[in-house]
C-alpha cells in the first residue's frame, strides 16, 4: 500500500485515494473544434509508462482534493506531489 | 510408555504443567510449552503424515516455520484447521491432531502405492501422466488426485472466532528477535526511538536459547531475558511474540500476524484469535536468522532423518531426545555443537564429517570429550522405512567424487547440518537486489530499494561478536536519525567458542548399481533425478524448472530446498549458482489465515449498512428490504401471507387509484452554490440550465466524455445562487467526484462549490392521484394548487412546525410530490404523512412497486443507463442541447452512435398477455435459427403492469426506432423459455405524460 503525501493533508494510506489517470491529459476547451484525432487522444489514448509519471489522484476519503502525484510506475516511487493548481514543472 | 523421551530435566518447557492431547486419536501427554512435535517426539512419535506425491512416510524434519513434513490437521474448540505445523503448534490441553494425505490411515496407506509406480510419476507427472485420454480426466485421474493429494481438509463451517486489523506506525520495526534483533531493539528503544520488536515463536531469543554463549558474564538465554524485560518496560517499545511479519509491500509497509489464541483451547471472551497488523515503519531491521541447509544423500526423506539445528532445539528447548543413538552428518561445525549437547546429556552421538581433517575450537571440544567422530565420511543412504534404523555411510575421496566401501551401522536419527542459508525473504520481498555470497554459498541481500537493513545471521554473519557489534552500531545509527538522540548503550563482553570454515560439499554421490531416491524439496517431493529430468527436457530458466517440477512451490515455500535445488541446477548447466539465480520470493512468508487477512469484514460487515431515519419506522410494518447499494431500503411492505409480486402490485395499484409514499432518502444528493453555478449545470448536463428560474426543477443527462450516459436527476434552483442536485442512488459518489473533477482540474476558474447532502436530507415521495389532496393537509398554509405548484415546481412549507422543502417531480409518472426535510426530522415526516394520509388510503410503497411505476411509464433507469448506451438509445436525444457545448458532447458523432439502426429503448409485450419475461433474455427474430441465434437486444428490465394488469418489459434493441409493432421472440436459454412477443412504444402507460401536469 502506497503512502502518498496529500499537499493538503499530510501523508496518508494509498487506501484514502482513489486513482485518476494521466495528469498531464488537457480537455480540449470547451465550444472549440476537435479534431476526430484530438478527441479520440483525449478520450481513450493513453501511454502505458514505464517510470517517471504524473498522475492524478482524488483524496475521496480525506479533504477530497484531486491531487497531481509524480510516481514511478514500476518502483512506486513518489518523487513529489502538488496542489491540482500548482505548477509541477 | 509415557514420554520416554524425554530428560529427567532440562529445557524450557514447564514441567508443573501436564497437558493431555491427541494425534490420530491415541491419547498422548506433553507438558506446557511443547509444541504438538516436541510432545509426539518425546512419545517417540516419528511417522506424521505422508508425503505429496509418493505417500512415503513423514516425520519431522526441523523445529519451527522451516518445516516442510509435519503439517496437521489440527481440532480446537469444534472447529478444524488444515496445513498446521505441528512444530509451530504450541500444546494445550485438550488439543486434537490428525495427519494428513493419508488414507485410510498414516500406518497402511493406500496412496504409497504411488512410491513403487514412481517410475510413472517423474518431473512434469501433472502435464504427462494424466492428459491422455482426455475423458479419463474427470472421471479417472481427478477424483483420485483429489483424493490422494492436498495438505488437509478445509472447514465448510463458517469461522466463529473473530479476527482483527490493525495499522500502527514506528520508527522501528524489528522482524526477529535472536542475538541481532535483541541488540538492535534495545539500543534503539534506549536511543528514544519507536520500535516494534516481532517475534515469530512463543520464547523470544532466537539461537541465544540454543547456543553455547557468554554475553555480559550471563548466558545467551539469561541476557536474552534480561533484555526482553527492559524493553517491556519502556513506553516506546511494542513487543509482539507469536508474531510473524510475513510481508513487505511498498513504502515500507510490512503486515505481520500476531496468533493471540491459536495456543489456548478456547479463545478468550471478547479476544480475537489472530490479529493482523499493517506497520507503516521509517526504518526495518531484519533480524530474521537463517535456516539450515540439509545434505542431500539417498532416501534423506525417512522418518528420523531431520536438521542438526532442530535436534539441538528439541534438546535445548523441549528437553526431547529425537533419538538414543544419533549419528550426526555435517560438513560444517554446527553439527558438532549438536552433537556435544547430546554427549553432555549422556548419549553417545558418531559425527560423520565430510571434512577432512578440521581445526577449531568446537572440533577440539568434541574431541576432549571422547566423541566418534569419522572424517571424509558421508552417509550414503538411510536404511529403514517408516523410521531410521540404520545408515549406509561410507568414506568419500578429497575430490568427493568416488565412495569407498558402503558399511551399515546402526543409528535411530541422522541429524544433517550443510551449513546455514540466510532467511533473505522479507528484505528480497523489499525489491533488495540480493547477491551470492561465495564465503557461505548463499544469496545475502545486496542493494536496498526500501529502507531495510538485514542484521546478524540473516545476513551471512555467523559470528556473535559480528552480529552484535553491527546491530548495536546499525540500530543506533538509524534511531540517531529519526530522534536526534545521540544516547549510545555499550557493547557487552562476548565469549563465544571459535568455528571453522565449512566444507561446500552438499550431494552425496549415488554408490554404483544402487538408485536411491535422493529428495531436494521434502514437502513436494522432488528428488534429484526430478530435476535432471527437467533440464533434459529443454527447461533452463530456475522459474520453470521450479514450476514443471514443483521445486520449491509447496507452503513451506522451498525454505529448505531451494539452494541444494540451485546447487544442482548449477552443477548440470556448468554454472556459478548466482547465474542460474534464485526464484522470486513473494509474500506470505508462512501461511496466512483467510480469517486474518479478511479481519471483521465479513457477513454483514463487510461493507458499512446505511439506514435512512425511518428505517425503524419500515421495520415496524413489516417491510422486506433490499440492498441498494450500501442502503436497505423497502422492497416492499408485506401484508398477511403476500410474496413480494402480490405485495409489490398492491401497492403499485394503489399508487395508480389513491396515493402512496415511498422512501426516497437514498437518492444522492448535492447542494451547488456559488455565482457560477449555473454554468457548471450547463456544462455537465446536455440540455440547456442558463435559464432556469429560481423555484423550479429540471430534469438533466450527464455523460462521460465518451459520451455514455453517466447519471440523470433533477435539479432545483432554490435560490439565485443555491441548486440542489439529486443524483441515483448508485451513482452518488460517483458524481461528485465527476463534479470535483472539473471544478478542481478543467475549470477551475469557475467560482462554485459542491458538497454532499445526501445524508443531511431525509426524503419521501408522495404519489398518486390524491397525492395533492393530501399535500395540502399536510401543508394547510401553503398554495399547492396546480397554479402554485405546477409540475416541476419548487416550494418551501412548513410541515406541522417542521421546515420542508417540496418538489413537484414524479418517477412514478402520476400526479407526485417529493418532500424533503432535515434527517432528524425524517421519522416525524413520515409519521404525519401516513396520518394525515389514511382518509385518502395511503400506502407506503417500496422499490419493487417503485420499479413497476417507472418502467410502465418508460421511464429509464439504472438498467438501461448501464454504462454501454447513449441518450438516443434510452430515447434521451431530446434534452440534447444544439446550442451548447456540453461533457461528451464531441463524442456523439462517433459513427455507431450515430448509426440509422442504433438501438434504442422500446416496451415489449408477450402476445398471450400472461408469460413473464425474465430479466436479461436475449430479443430475436427466429426461434428456431440456428445457434448462434443472431442477437437483436435485450430486456432491461420486467414489471407486471398494473394498469393493463399484465406483463410488460423494458428492452434495448437494435433499430428500435423502426420495431414498434414488430413481432419477435423473447430467449432465455438460462430460464429455458422462448416467449413471443410483440414490440410496443416504452411509454406503455400515459404516453403524453398528461397524469403528471393534472
Ligand atoms: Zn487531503
Amino acid at each position: 500500500m502506497l503512502h502518498i503525501k496529500c499537499p493538503h493533508c499530510g501523508m496518508r494510506s494509498q487506501n484514502e485515494f482513489s486513482y485518476g489517470g494521466d495528469a498531464t491529459v488537457k480537455r480540449p476547451e470547451l465550444n472549440k473544434e476537435v479534431s476526430d484525432q484530438d478527441w479520440n487522444n483525449f478520450v481513450y489514448n493513453r501511454k502505458s509508462l514505464r517510470g517517471k509519471h504524473l498522475e492524478l489522484w482524488q483524496h475521496l476519503s480525506g479533504c477530497r482534493q484531486w491531487i497531481k502525484v509524480e510516481r514511478d510506475t514500476a518502483t512506486h516511487e513518489i518523487f513529489r506531489t502538488f496542489k491540482a493548481n500548482e505548477d509541477n514543472s | 510408555m509415557d514420554q520416554n523421551f524425554r530428560l529427567s530435566d532440562g529445557g524450557l518447557i514447564n514441567r508443573d504443567k501436564k497437558l493431555s492431547f491427541k494425534f490420530n486419536s491415541k491419547t498422548y501427554y506433553g507438558y506446557e510449552g511443547d509444541t504438538l512435535a516436541s510432545a509426539l517426539i518425546a512419545n517417540g512419535v516419528h511417522l506424521i503424515g505422508r508425503s505429496f506425491k509418493y505417500h512415503r512416510p513423514r516425520g519431522f524434519f526441523g523445529a519451527g516455520v522451516d518445516e516442510p513434513y509435519a503439517i496437521v490437521q489440527l481440532y480446537r474448540n469444534g472447529e478444524t484447521e488444515p496445513n498446521i505445523k505441528a512444530t509451530e503448534q504450541e500444546l494445550f490441553e485438550g488439543l486434537e491432531a490428525t495427519s494428513v494425505n493419508c488414507w485410510p490411515s498414516v500406518n497402511f496407506d493406500i496412496g504409497a502405492i504411488n512410491n513403487f509406480l514412481k517410475i510413472f510419476l517423474p518431473a512434469g507427472f501433472y502435464y504427462k501422466t494424466f492428459m491422455w485420454p482426455k475423458s479419463f480426466w474427470y472421471k479417472v485421474y481427478e477424483p483420485f488426485i483429489r483424493r490422494a493429494a492436498g495438505l488437509g481438509v478445509a472447514s465448510t463451517k463458517h469461522d466463529k472466532e473473530r479476527y482483527e486489523h490493525k495499522y500502527e506506525y514506528c520508527d522501528l520495526l524489528i522482524a526477529g528477535s535472536g542475538p541481532s534483533g535483541l541488540a538492535s531493539a534495545y539500543a534503539a528503544a534506549k536511543n528514544g526511538a519507536r520500535v516494534i520488536l516481532a517475534e515469530d515463536k512463543s520464547r523470544f531469543g532466537g539461537t541465544l536459547l540454543t547456543s553455547d554463549v557468554n554475553i555480559g558474564n550471563q548466558t545467551g538465554k539469561e541476557w536474552a531475558e534480561g533484555i526482553i524485560s527492559e524493553l517491556k518496560e519502556m513506553p516506546n517499545v511494542t513487543v509482539k511474540n507469536r508474531s510473524q511479519v510475513f510481508g513487505y509491500y511498498d513504502h515500507n509497509m510490512l503486515v505481520m500476524s500476531e496468533r493471540i489464541s491459536d495456543h489456548l483451547p478456547k479463545t478468550k471472551k471478547f479476544h480475537p484469535k489472530q490479529r493482523l497488523w499493517y506497520i507503516r515503519a521509517k526504518e526495518v531491521l531484519i533480524s530474521s536468522g537463517s535456516i539450515e541447509r540439509p545434505i542431500v544423500f539417498g532416501n534423506n526423506d525417512t522418518p528420523g532423518v531431520m536438521l542438526s539445528s532442530a535436534a539441538k532445539e528439541y534438546l535445548k528447548v523441549y528437553g526431547v531426545l529425537v533419538g538414543r543413538n544419533p549419528l550426526i552428518f555435517t560438513n560444517n561445525d554446527s553439527g558438532y555443537e549438536t552433537a556435544i549437547e547430546f554427549k553432555k546429556n549422556g548419549i553417545d552421538p558418531i559425527i560423520l564429517d565430510t571434512r577432512k581433517d578440521p581445526q577449531s575450537e568446537i572440533v577440539e571440544e568434541a574431541k576432549n570429550l571422547g566423541i566418534n567422530i569419522k572424517f571424509s565420511y558421508v552417509v550414503v543412504a538411510a536404511q529403514g522405512y517408516k523410521k531410521v534404523k540404520s545408515a549406509d555411510i561410507a568414506k568419500i575421496s578429497n575430490n568427493k567424487e568416488q565412495l569407498g566401501s558402503v558399511e551399515n551401522i546402526k543409528c535411530d536419527c541422522i541429524c544433517v547440518s550443510g551449513f546455514w542459508t540466510p532467511t533473505i525473504h522479507l528484505a528480497s520481498q523489499s525489491g533488495n537486489k540480493t547477491k551470492f555470497n561465495e564465503d557461505i554459498d548463499a544469496f545475502v541481500p545486496g542493494t536496498s530499494k526500501q529502507n531495510e537493513t538485514t542484521l546478524g545471521a540473516a545476513n551471512g554473519s555467523y559470528t556473535l561478536d559480528r552480529t552484535l557489534k553491527s546491530s548495536f552500531e546499525t540500530a543506533y545509527e538509524l534511531s540517531k536519525k529519526i530522534t536526534n538522540n545521540d544516547n549510545k548503550v555499550s557493547l557487552p563482553n562476548i565469549v563465544e567458542k571459535k568455528s571453522t570454515t565449512h566444507d561446500k560439499f552438499w550431494c552425496v554421490p549415488l554408490p554404483k548399481g544402487k538408485n536411491y531416491k535422493r529428495f531436494l524439496d521434502f514437502q513436494n517431493d522432488v528428488a534429484v533425478s526430478d530435476v535432471e529430468i527437467a533440464l533434459k527436457e529443454g527447461y533452463r530458466s530456475i522459474e520453470h524448472v521450479k514450476r514443471y517440477t514443483t521445486l520449491g512451490m509447496a507452503t513451506d515455500q522451498g525454505k529448505t530446498s531451494n539452494l541444494n535445488g540451485l546447487q544442482l541446477v548449477s552443477n548440470i548447466e556448468n554454472k556459478i549458482v548466482p547465474n542460474v539465480g534464485h526464484t522470486t520470493f513473494r509474500p506470505p512468508y508462512t501461511p496466512v489465515s483467510i480469517g486474518a487477512i479478511v479481519g471483521r469484514e465479513v457477513g454483514k460487515h463487510s461493507k458499512p449498512t446505511r439506514k435512512s431515519p425511518m428505517h425503524t419506522w419500515h421495520e415496524k410494518n413489516n417491510a422486506i428490504f433490499v440492498d441498494a447499494g450500501v442502503w436497505l431500503r423497502p422492497r416492499y411492505y408485506k401484508q398477511g401471507n403476500e410474496n413480494l409480486f402480490e405485495g409489490s402490485k398492491r401497492e403499485a395499484k394503489n399508487v395508480r387509484t389513491n396515493v402512496g409514499v415511498c422512501d426516497v432518502t437514498t437518492l444522492g444528493k448535492i447542494d451547488i452554490k456559488g455565482p457560477d453555478a449555473a454554468e457548471l449545470l450547463n456544462r455537465v448536463y446536455t440540455n440547456a440550465w442558463l435559464k432556469l428560474p429560481v423555484g423550479k426543477a429540471r430534469y438533466g443527462v450527464m455523460l462521460r466524455e465518451d459520451g455514455i450516459v453517466m447519471d440523470d436527476g433533477t435539479t432545483t434552483r432554490i435560490s439565485e445562487n443555491h441548486y440542489h442536485m439529486t443524483t441515483t442512488t448508485a451513482q452518488a459518489a460517483n458524481v461528485l467526484s465527476h463534479l470535483e473533477y472539473y471544478l478542481q482540474l478543467v475549470w477551475p476558474e469557475l467560482n462554485v462549490n459542491v458538497v454532499s447532502t445526501t445524508e443531511q436530507w431525509a426524503g419521501a415521495a408522495i404519489a398518486g392521484p390524491k397525492s395533492r389532496d393530501l399535500l395540502q393537509k399536510l401543508f394547510p398554509k401553503s398554495d399547492v394548487s396546480n397554479e402554485g405548484l405546477p409540475f416541476m415546481g419548487y416550494i418551501e412549507g412548513d410541515l406541522f412546525g417542521v421546515k420542508a422543502r417540496i418538489f413537484r417531480i414524479s418517477f412514478s409518472g402520476e400526479l407526485a410530490y417529493e418532500v424533503n426535510v432535515e434527517s432528524d426530522n425524517g421519522n416525524f415526516m413520515w409519521e404525519k404523512i401516513m396520518e394525515v394520509g389514511q382518509e385518502f388510503k395511503i400506502e407506503p410503497y417500496g422499490t419493487e412497486a417503485l420499479s413497476t411505476l417507472r418502467i410502465e411509464m418508460g421511464h429509464v433507469a439504472g438498467s438501461e443507463l448501464d454504462g454501454r448506451t447513449i441518450s438516443y438509445d434510452n430515447s434521451l436525444e431530446g434534452l440534447l442541447s444544439k446550442k451548447k457545448d456540453f461533457i461528451g458532447k464531441r463524442s456523439l458523432t462517433r459513427e455507431a452512435f450515430i448509426a440509422e439502426d442504433r438501438q434504442k429503448v422500446v416496451g415489449v409485450v408477450p402476445l398471450d398477455k400472461k408469460t413473464s419475461i425474465p430479466e436479461g433474455s436475449h430479443l430475436v427474430k427466429d426461434s428456431n435459427a440456428p445457434l448462434p441465434n443472431p442477437k437483436l437486444g435485450y430486456i432491461s428490465a420486467s414489471c407486471w403492469s398494473v394498469e393493463y394488469d399484465n406483463p410488460f418489459s423494458l428492452a434495448i434493441l437494435k433499430d428500435g426506432k423502426n420495431m414498434i409493432g414488430e413481432k419477435l421472440f423473447v430467449m432465455s436459454p438460462l430460464k429455458n423459455k422462448v416467449i413471443p412477443v410483440e414490440i410496443v412504444s416504452s411509454h406503455y402507460v400515459d404516453p403524453k405524460g398528461e397524469r403528471v401536469r393534472s
